[in-house]
């Protein structure tokens, strides 16, 4: 009670002030953006969802709303989320509400400084990479101190101590790492006199991160009553000593990268090193991690080409050394999968996602569009994009002959710089078409050849012993009916098989192959009135599945509403069992069946 | 302690949210380093189109409806620069995974935008915008006057009539 008279005397008192304060703080803006997100589950015996197996949780709903106040070189900015209960497939530790971000900042002349929670990316962030992604429920924002300085043209130093997000918990001493990070950019066209004009631009980089988590005290525990039992024999011990490790209680990453322009081409590679980090996700072995990352491209009007390159090994980096797991959190970096992020719903089925602890990946990719107006291309155009990735595992070499591989407490393994080992990880070979006919008619087909090793992306065990191999297909076809009316319409088909003798010759032979889920096919119509409604319906039927009782049609109807910023949806309909993936970090995503309306709004 | 924080920041923010001006306060663009194609940094308050109105959108390589935004757009895009001076400037929101099929990407489809990068989002939070495509109408004075979340086909059409009313000198709503 007391409490509440007090808040209210200070709601009172600031008010006015606030209010007053306005003459100097004339010219303040107020921006924010927000989203909800509702489902109404209901039950449904097809998919085996009953009221217990969704623990009475009838309504999940997940919500942030963002407000931003700017004022010349000021900015200040919150948001509240709120999990109640969180929707499905979220982790139940996100059940809560509360302003996980905050943050002040103040820019003048060659200095920001930001206090509060802050997103950060170092280069490619190889090293350091705080970001947000709402719809995997990911955010490692970091609590603390951020400063740039651009001293010079060109020139620009970022500092940040801080600590990262773990779900709701507050900090608490020791009950997580301390990260610090270092990033210079260099842009030398800026900075060289001479160059300015030069067609070949060049940027530098380096970046230099730490991790400060206090140690457990070095000791040991006696153990009086120990037996082994060798050859039939027992022997007794009669005081044997388990030592704990001495694990580092700093650990450092640095990072080097370039970037070159020359017209037509690009060319970036970043290079970095991890110091020895025994951590819950490498089983504790004491060995550096290494990773490079490098992109060569070409592109003319009409015509792009590029090819990418990835090698990690040990690169898992988080700020506390027993976290492991899913959904992932405290990671202080970033390692992009190296696949590309399809657009269609079959063809993201299946997809890839990084193994930061040992993975060797390339991509490349050619678009060309046929010109306009001519024979071939037609009166628009016509563009093709042929698209192929690989990820492998890497080589590793065991220490010495009697010490299997990542046994706790040693080096774990011998690791050969950018090497690729045997185990196929995922392939992924696309060819798509695009062309507009006329006014009316635009049609995009694409095919899709992927193998999946369901064993390493899914479960974190590196064997041959599953894989899926998917061929799909997809047509897209939109017919504009007037100015503001439009219908899209989208066939859809995935077939698996379980005999993969045609993609052994480059991938081995011996991968088992497994049918998984069997085969589908999907149909969507879209009818569009711009600018405000869409309605759509959709099916995918998994017609093909090995169990008959499986053999689902997940169908969807839904609507939208838009009007400028604010667009409202309605959906009901069955979710598919799945991976949700965005920018190569995952989300598992159980089935579900019921109602989902979606409220976005920005002003 | 924890309630009387918020309670401040929130008597804060309302106070502030009244003593806007209820009309016509329109925004101005925030100071936000990007980069350029060629790695350039570049500050997103200088974005400017010599007094004309211009457009800036929020994209991705990975979002279907964008691409099909820029695809519309791109066909008329000639004329509307003929017509009204306007231009266009595509942000780009792929992070470290897609950023380098960014140049690739544009230039394989033949699209005459300005292009930028904004790997970690920051331009993207400071304009508050949930998900791409999001597309903003920025005057000759550099004040935000309208904006749209999302693209179905034909929304194309609105763009360009809002900025021949800025031309005109006609009131946005």
């Amino acid at each position: 009670m007391k409490n509440s008279i007090k808040l209210f005397g200070l709601i009172f008192i600031l008010f006015p002030l606030f209010s007053f304060s306005q003459n100097f703080l004339s010219g303040g803006k107020v921006t924010g953006n927000t989203q909800i997100d509702a489902q109404l589950y209901t039950e449904d015996n097809k998919l085996g969802i009953t009221d217990s197996s969704m623990n009475y949780k009838k309504f999940g709903m997940n919500g942030f709303a963002n407000i931003r106040y700017s004022n010349g070189n000021f900015n200040a900015g919150m948001r509240f989320e709120g999990y109640l209960n969180p929707m499905n497939g979220f982790d139940p530790r996100y059940e809560g509400v509360g302003v996980p971000y905050w943050f002040a900042s103040y820019k003048l002349e060659f200095l920001e400084v930001t206090a509060g929670h802050f997103y950060e990316q170092f280069g490619s962030g190889l090293i350091l990479r705080s970001w947000e992604e709402w719809t995997l429920g990911f955010d490692n924002n970091i609590y603390g101190l951020n400063v740039k300085i651009t001293p010079y043209k060109g020139i620009t130093l970022k500092g940040l101590v801080g600590i990262q997000r773990y779900f709701w918990e507050p900090y608490k001493i020791d009950d997580r790492g301390i990260v610090r990070g270092l990033d210079g950019d260099f842009y030398l066209n800026d900075i060289i006199p001479g160059i300015e004009e030069s067609k070949m631009k060049i940027t530098l980089g380096g970046s230099f991160v730490s991790r400060y988590e206090k140690a457990i005290a070095k000791g040991f525990t006696r153990d009086s009553t120990y037996y082994e039992v060798i050859n039939d024999d027992t022997i007794n011990y009669l005081n044997r000593k388990t030592y704990e490790y001495d694990l580092p209680v700093n650990v450092g990453a640095w990072a080097g990268r370039m970037n070159l322009a020359w017209g037509g081409f690009n060319f970036y590679a970043e290079y970095a090193e991890k110091g020895n980090d025994p951590n819950a996700t490498n089983n504790f072995i004491y060995k550096k991690g290494q990773a490079l990352y490098s992109t060569i491209s070409y592109s003319t009007k009409g015509f792009g080409v590029f090819l990418s390159a990835k090698w990690i090994d040990n690169m898992h980096y988080k700020s506390k050394r027993t976290e492991a797991g899913n959904p992932p959190m405290l990671d202080i970096n970033y390692l992009p999968a190296i696949s590309k992020e399809h657009q269609y719903s079959l063809a993201t089925m299946y997809p890839y996602a990084t193994k930061p602890n040992g993975e060797f990946g390339i991509q490349g990719e050619i678009i060309y569009t046929i010109p306009k107006k001519s024979k071939v291309g037609g009166k628009y155009g016509t563009t093709l994009t042929l698209n192929y990735s690989l990820a492998n595992s890497i080589k590793k070499e065991q220490i010495s002959p009697d010490v299997p591989l990542d046994s706790t407490g040693t080096d774990g393994y011998k690791a050969t710089f950018f090497s690729m080992g045997d185990i196929p990880y995922y392939r992924d070979f696309s060819f798509k078409f695009e062309r507009k006919i006329n006014k009316k008619i635009k049609i995009k087909a694409a095919y899709y050849r992927q193998l999946y090793n369901l064993h390493v992306i899914e479960d974190d065990i590196f064997d041959k012993d599953f894989y899926v191999l998917a061929n799909i297909g997809v047509i897209d076809f939109t017919y504009k009916f007037s100015r503001k009316h439009s219908l899209r319409a989208e066939v859809q088909g995935l077939w698996t098989k379980d005999d993969g003798s045609d993609v052994f010759a480059i991938a081995g032979k011996d991968l088992k192959i497994k049918k998984e889920d069997g085969d589908w096919v999907a149909l969507l119509l879209e009818y569009n009135i711009s600018p405000h409604w869409f309605f759509s319906v959709q099916d995918e039927y998994n017609y093909g599945n090995p169990a008959n009782d499986m053999q689902v049609h997940y169908y969807n109807v839904s609507f939208g509403f838009t009007q400028k910023t604010n667009r409202i949806s309605l959906r009901y309909g069955r979710q598919r069992e799945g991976l949700l993936c965005v920018g190569g970090v995952c989300r598992y995503v159980p089935a579900s069946t019921g109602l989902t309306l979606t409220i976005t709004s920005s002003f | 302690m924890k309630s009387i924080v918020l309670v401040v920041a929130l008597v804060f923010i309302v106070s502030i949210g009244l003593g806007q001006e209820s009309e016509k306060n329109y925004g101005k663009l925030p100071s936000i380093i990007v980069k350029s194609m060629d790695g350039k940094p570049f500050n997103t308050a200088d974005f400017s189109n010599d007094g004309k109105p211009f457009i800036i959108t929020f994209w991705a390589t990975w979002c279907k409806p964008c691409i099909k935004e820029h695809d519309a757009i791109n066909d008329v895009y000639g004329d509307w620069v003929d017509e009204t001076g306007v231009k266009m400037f595509a942000v780009s929101i792929d992070n470290a995974r897609s950023s380098k099929r960014v140049l690739p990407t544009i230039n394989g489809k033949g699209w005459e935008f300005d292009i930028l990068l904004d790997e970690n989002s920051d331009f993207k939070r400071a304009m508050n915008v949930n998900v791409p495509p999001h597309t903003f109408i920025v005057n000759g004075e550099g004040l935000i006057v309208w904006q749209h979340v999302g693209y179905l086909d034909g929304d194309e059409e609105e763009y360009i009539e809002i900025i021949e009313k800025i031309i005109a000198g006609e009131e946005i709503e």
